[in-house]
């Protein structure tokens, strides 16, 4: 796979996640926000998508998770073409899709170990079947100590930790994460990345958002980077220090 | 903290808040909305029950008014008029009413009159007929027309029509209002609905986001607004009784007025009303949060 910002379409093949051929979209009758996107991207890949504020990464974000679809063009999830994908199921596929969004959207009269449940309970699965597994993750994200929190009383750091244990809870596919150092401290950005590492490693594919280019030049990650709605081509970065 | 945490005693809790700031005033108004759908019923039943009550009593009563020929004296008419009448199918008792009775009955209109005898009142006689199968008018007619009676048959029919309309306007309206209210509870439950899911978006959007499905994410809000409709019902309906009773026991088997007479089991008719609630509830909300979800 290229490390260039236009990692775009190649070939079919079992090993491809998704891939976009030539998508546009747009809200209502709005203007595109994304014009003629191509790209395809292999299973257990890690990349980082990189743009101003309304370049369309958040958009894109969307797309992959299902909140929205192209106006134009081809989308192909899981093997599946999305743009023929029934309402009914949508769900399904959602559920092969961890999301930590920029706002979080943690429940806050939900307790944080209730709050990383929510996709296990969703999925049909009995309390005794996840709760150690619930238990065991939020201590590997450091909320070992605040399981019975309320997010208003956990600190910025810990409710990203927080939203990343309730994204990667049911063993997506894919991990999604909109700006997820935006709100922390340096130290912080770093830990939360080395945690999406982690989970790359164990095979998750992840694509994450990010104003961030201290933390893109060090990780040496491929970049998908967007200008005004299109891929453009973008130097690759160094190595991680 | 964690270390008073047991995960093996932890429950899931429950996906909604267990209690919102805006659930009193929606309980006020949808008992408020109950309440006065129970009463337009116990109305209803009790109109229903008053105009059968008078029908009935009509219905079994005839009245024919003998005018004397010739030389006959009235008393005379009267009486062959009631031996006429005597005997036939569908006639149970015949009762020729005194004088007085007939003078009593005109007393309003002339006043205290000295001699009777100067008057020419028409004579009164009362037929009670078989409520099960009673004698036509026609058929008293023909009895005392064989008897060359000069007599005219009254059974009372254009009262009972006039009764029966009325005990029809009554019922239609009652029905008409009692559908009017549930209409108007179930519009402001769907309101509070969309009011609710406004509120509780982040939950929407989360469930929404993390792979629930659409009927998943309504029949929380279909079961919540149910069971707050079922509790408003309920109290509604308990106001509702409450105040039939109370009407009952003032005024005995006629209620608060003959023309409403109120029996206690009419008031078994506000039972359902939780229920009926409930199922409104919960059919505006499913409605109201589908139509939603599929704007996110």
């Amino acid at each position: 796979m290229s490390r260039n910002a236009n990692a775009a379409a190649g070939d079919a093949s079992a090993d491809e996640i998704l891939r976009f051929t030539n998508v546009s979209m747009r809200y209502g009758r709005g203007p595109d926000v994304l014009s003629d996107v191509s790209l395809s991207l292999p299973r257990g890949s890690f990349h980082f998508i990189t743009g101003v504020s309304g370049a369309g990464k958040s958009s894109l974000l969307k797309l992959i998770y299902l909140a929205a679809r192209p106006s134009a063009g081809g989308f192909r999830l899981f093997g599946e073409d999305v743009t023929r994908m029934s309402a009914r199921d949508l769900p399904m596929a959602r559920r092969k899709i961890g999301v930590v969004s920029q706002d979080l959207l943690l429940l806050d009269h939900l307790s944080a170990f209730d709050n990383t449940a929510l996709p296990l309970r969703i999925a049909g699965h009995k309390s005794a079947e996840y709760r150690n597994d619930v238990a065991e993750l939020l201590t590997w994200v450091g909320l070992g100590a605040r399981m019975q929190a309320l997010p208003p009383t956990l600190a910025g750091g810990e409710k990203q930790r927080l939203a990343i244990a309730r994204a990667v809870v049911g063993r997506p596919e894919i991990l999604l994460a909109d700006e997820p150092t935006g709100n922390v401290d340096h130290e912080m950005a770093l830990r939360i990345y080395r945690l999406f590492v982690e989970l790359n490693r164990l095979g998750t594919t992840v694509i994450i958002a990010t104003h961030d280019q201290d933390l893109v030049a060090r990780s040496g990650r491929p970049v998908l980077h967007l200008d005004k709605g299109r891929l453009t081509p973008l130097a690759s970065q160094g190595p991680v220090g | 903290m964690s270390d008073v945490f047991d995960i093996t005693r932890w429950r899931p809790a429950p996906y909604l808040p267990q209690a919102e700031a805006r659930d009193p005033a929606l309980i006020f108004v949808i008992a408020v909305l109950c309440f006065l759908a129970c009463l337009t019923a116990l109305g209803a039943l009790a109109g229903d029950r008053g105009a059968r009550g008078w029908t009935g009593q009509l219905v079994g009563e005839a009245t024919v008014i003998v005018r004397a020929r010739g030389g006959e004296t009235p008393d005379a008419a009267a009486a062959r008029a009631a031996e006429a009448l005597a005997g036939l199918p569908g006639v149970t008792e015949v009762r020729a009413l005194e004088r007085e009775k007939a003078y009593e009955l005109i007393r309003p209109w002339l006043g205290d009159i000295a001699d009777l005898d100067d008057l020419p009142v028409p004579r009164l006689v009362a037929v009670t007929l078989d409520r099960k199968q009673p004698a036509t008018a026609a058929a008293l007619d023909k009895a005392l027309t064989a008897q060359d009676l000069d007599a005219v048959v009254d059974d009372h029919s254009m009262w009972i029509k006039d009764i029966r309309h009325a005990a029809g306007v009554v019922r239609g309206t009652a029905i008409a209002i009692f559908l009017l209210i549930a209409i108007a509870a179930g519009a402001v439950v769907a309101f509070a609905t969309r009011a609710g899911l406004a509120a509780r978006r982040d939950v929407v959007e989360v469930m929404h986001l993390i792979g629930a499905e659409d009927s998943q994410i309504s029949s929380l809000f279909e079961l919540r607004f149910a069971r707050i409709a079922a509790l408003s019902g309920a109290i509604g309906a308990v106001s509702a009784g409450l105040l039939g009773g109370i009407l009952r026991m003032i005024g005995g088997g006629e209620g608060i007025t003959p023309a409403l007479p109120i029996a206690w089991i009419d008031l078994l008719a506000v039972l359902p009303c939780p229920v009926l609630a409930a199922l409104v509830a919960a059919l505006a909300a499913r409605i109201t949060a589908r139509r939603l979800i599929k704007g996110l």
